[in-house]
């Protein structure tokens, strides 16, 4: 135990790579879309932090994190890129889409339902994030879901 | 090439904004000079009249976890309030404290301690007997040392027998500073 590099927080880890992991998405994909897919690889870092066990290779970690975002930003916007060239506002993440609609919800069950919804993370992977256990990932979510449909319907 | 400001603080705005923070934490101008402020989900973790991050990061990690991030909006409603407080239109606090990981000890010195009211002061063994421990006043001071969360938890409002200010973590200045602000010294 005493062996392991700790784990530094977060504001650490992020002031060290940040540079790094934006030059790497620029690279892959142009300043525009870089902006979002840096925002989004980091938030990914964020929700996984907890469950790492050492502090060791975080910058093999956060590059592998930053390719696979790079990754799914082109499999989601390559097939109209050509013909929206002008829209390239539509790569919003999908966080940013949810954000207005659940402004209102308790933090817990807020985070539930955009990161079930809108990253379509496990259930697993969500209760890591928020640091509860699986099934109070899944009441949060379902909560969150039930409180906004009373509100849209009433 | 560097990260736009602008873009810096969308990512910490969604990270605090998605509950992803265990502690949130900025920095808040006071007139008794900067402080660092921090908070966490279950409410105000930590003030320190040290405001060197580098100081501080790894004692917030200690207290609530290692995802510690600078999140302006995460210490809002503390700012405000610091600031009416500061500028004499507040007496006392509305915001939920984080206490976690304290000894029960600990924790009720402190419960007693956020009742000493504003302006007024009480002495380190008026308040180990409040909390059932008449002769623990050395050990009182020990917590008022370590408070996480001073001016809050008023520790400032805590003085010696005789009416001798004893001591501050922060530095005895801040304490007469708080009390004169309070109307509690000339």
């Amino acid at each position: 135990m005493m062996d392991d590099v700790a784990i530094p927080p977060f504001e650490r880890f992020y002031e060290e790579h940040r540079v790094e992991v934006l030059s790497l998405l620029r690279r892959r994909l142009g300043t525009e879309r870089a902006e979002d897919a840096f925002q989004e690889t980091f938030l990914r870092a964020l929700q996984a932090y907890r469950r790492l066990e050492h502090g060791e290779h975080l910058r093999a970690w956060v590059l592998t994190i930053a390719k696979n975002v790079a990754v799914d930003t082109l499999r989601r916007t390559r097939p109209t890129a050509e013909l929206v060239e002008a829209g390239a506002e539509d790569t919003m993440p999908e966080y940013e889409e949810l954000a207005p609609l659940t402004d209102g919800l308790p933090r817990k069950e807020r985070a539930a339902v955009v990161l079930r919804y809108g990253y379509d993370l496990s259930y697993d992977q969500i209760a890591a994030a928020l640091g509860s256990s699986e099934d109070a990932a899944r009441q949060a979510a379902s909560t969150g879901v039930r409180r906004l449909r009373g509100r849209t319907t009433s | 090439m560097s990260i736009s400001s602008d873009l810096d603080r969308r990512f910490r705005d969604a990270a605090a904004s998605l509950g992803l923070l265990d502690v949130g934490y900025d920095v808040v101008e006071s007139p008794l000079g900067s402080l660092l402020v921090a908070a966490s989900d279950r409410g105000l973790a930590s003030i320190s009249f040290d405001a060197r991050p580098e100081e501080q990061l790894e004692r917030l990690a200690r207290i609530a976890g290692p995802r510690v991030l600078r999140s302006p909006s995460s210490v809002d409603e503390a700012r405000r309030e610091l600031d009416e407080y500061f500028e004499g239109r507040r007496q006392a606090f509305d915001l939920s404290l984080d206490l976690r990981a304290l000894p029960p000890f600990t924790t009720s010195v402190l419960r007693e301690l956020a009742k000493v009211p504003y302006g007024e002061t009480t002495t380190y063994g008026a308040l180990a007997a409040r909390v059932g421990r008449p002769r623990a006043s050395r050990a009182v001071g020990t917590v008022m040392n370590r408070n996480r969360i001073p001016i809050v938890l008023p520790c400032h409002r805590v003085v010696g027998s005789t009416g001798n200010l004893v001591g501050y973590a922060g530095g005895l200045d801040k304490k007469t500073a708080l009390l004169r602000l309070e109307g509690a010294l000339l």
